[in-house]
């Protein structure tokens, strides 16, 4: 009763993959972009922390059209991209990057605030002991914000594996290259009969979301534990 | 050989502070709020004076009219902070074992022995600094400091965070070191008996200037 249809496993199978990519792409990115504006003064930091910001408060449809506009094959990177053989629009690398730009604010501010939070003394320390810039950064600052870059990135895991409006936008709904599980459950939604259909994605959504939920608490707590010295 | 002679603008009062020390230990002697920190982060590169020198060993870390400014970990001098400061991530090993790292110098197993052996901390090794006493940290931090063979150790208040039953059982190390260690030393602190203890020359400050240098005799 419960069997899910070959589509919505391809449909969950689509969006996992999606928002790993998307996770795993921007992290660097999300812990370089964080630690710039912890610990560094520089000129345009205002801006920077705003046009960061800026896909949280945006309509995702907005966001989404703005990626079209920018990636699409005509588009003024997409165009550029495309000469080298890199497609992204209508394609689950696009909804890859839909998802990331959508969870790249929540994933920055999780990491922001747990850079902010490891004691600057201790980093002094360090560099009287010798260390200094990337060294000292991954010896010291990383291991320290650790929990918090996990949380971090299960933030970004689960919320794009949620996104909705800028994917659609951007990528369309393709089944079995763009339709990640939210646009499937909308597109069960507008057919007749589908809402039995559309529950059971819902269902397999509120697991996935409670399971990252879940792996972030212990993992985080595991490596509190380890930073406290227990 | 150290000397400095600084002026640095701070919160409060301004700091001119101009003094030498030798080979042993020089106490830096005042009361709280003097700028007695301030000082060893200056000679530490922690913080930047306004104005002046300090040189080392002949070496200019500091020198504000020739723009020269030596970063903090380019500056090899030990530093061993009131609260220990010692990485929470890392086993005791490890933290002592940090500054050599960094510091690119080759492991030196009998070096690493007797400092293990001088400040008596071999039973600590495997263990996480959340899990040490007061005492023993200090003591950590102090071997910390001295393996990445500075050359020269900044030591601020070490001993200010300990209970007197803990003071009395972490001297005799700081001691033991003064005597074998080959490595001049500034001792910070504002306990006259400690500075007797352990120095032979003061100097001290107070309310950002140098009012006394001598002997540690001049302590009344």
């Amino acid at each position: 009763m419960f069997a899910l249809s070959p589509q919505d496993w391809t449909a969950v199978a689509l969006s996992l993959r999606v928002a790993l990519v998307a996770t795993a792409v921007s992290l660097p990115f999300g812990v370089a972009i964080a630690w710039l504006l912890a610990r560094k003064s520089f000129p345009g930091k205002t801006l920077l922390n705003a046009v960061i910001y800026l896909p949280l408060v945006m309509p995702p449809v907005v966001t989404g059209y703005l990626l079209l506009l920018a990636f699409g094959r005509r588009g003024l990177f997409g165009a550029w991209l495309a000469d080298i053989g890199i497609v992204l629009s209508f394609r689950w690398t696009g909804a890859a990057l839909a998802c990331g730009v959508m969870a790249f604010p929540l994933m920055v501010g999780a990491i922001r605030l747990s850079i902010e939070s490891v004691d600057r003394r201790l980093e002094d320390a360090a560099s009287t002991l010798g260390a200094s810039g990337l060294w000292l950064f991954a010896t010291v600052t990383l291991p320290l914000a650790l929990p918090g870059i996990i949380a971090g990135a299960v933030l970004a895991f689960a919320r794009a594996l949620g996104e909705f409006g800028a994917t659609i936008t951007f990528v369309s709904n393709i089944p079995g290259e763009t339709q990640t599980i939210s646009a499937a459950i909308y597109t069960l939604t507008q057919v007749p009969g589908g809402d039995a259909q559309a529950l059971k994605l819902v269902a397999v959504s509120i697991a996935i979301a409670l399971a990252a939920l879940i792996a972030a608490e212990w993992f985080g707590r595991r490596a509190g534990a380890r930073r406290d010295g227990a | 050989m150290l000397s400095i002679d600084v002026t640095k603008q701070l919160d409060t009062f301004s700091l001119a502070a101009a003094f030498s020390g030798e080979s042993g230990v020089t106490a830096l002697f005042g009361p709280s709020g003097a700028g007695k920190t301030s000082v060893v982060n200056m000679v530490a590169g922690l913080l930047r004076p306004d104005r002046g020198r300090i040189v080392l060993d002949g070496d200019t870390l500091f020198d504000s009219d020739a723009g020269i400014d030596v970063p903090v970990h380019r500056r090899r001098v030990g530093y061993v902070f009131q609260d220990g400061r010692l990485f929470p991530h890392l086993s005791v090993r490890r933290n002592l074992d940090y500054g050599r790292w960094m510091c690119g110098l080759a492991h030196d197993e009998a070096g690493f022995r007797h400092v293990i052996d001088l400040l008596d901390i071999g039973a600590l090794l495997e263990r996480r600094p959340g899990a040490l006493s007061g005492g023993e940290r200090q003591r950590v931090a102090l071997g910390r400091a001295l393996l990445m063979r500075p050359r020269l150790l900044l030591l601020d208040e070490p001993l200010a965070s300990l209970d007197d039953a803990r003071k009395r059982e972490i001297l005799p190390y700081f001691e033991r070191l003064r005597d074998e260690a080959r490595v001049p030393m500034v001792y910070v602190s504002h306990d006259a008996d400690e500075v007797r203890r352990l120095a032979s020359r003061m100097v001290r400050l107070e309310h950002g200037r140098v009012t006394a240098t001598g002997g540690v005799e001049l302590i009344d």
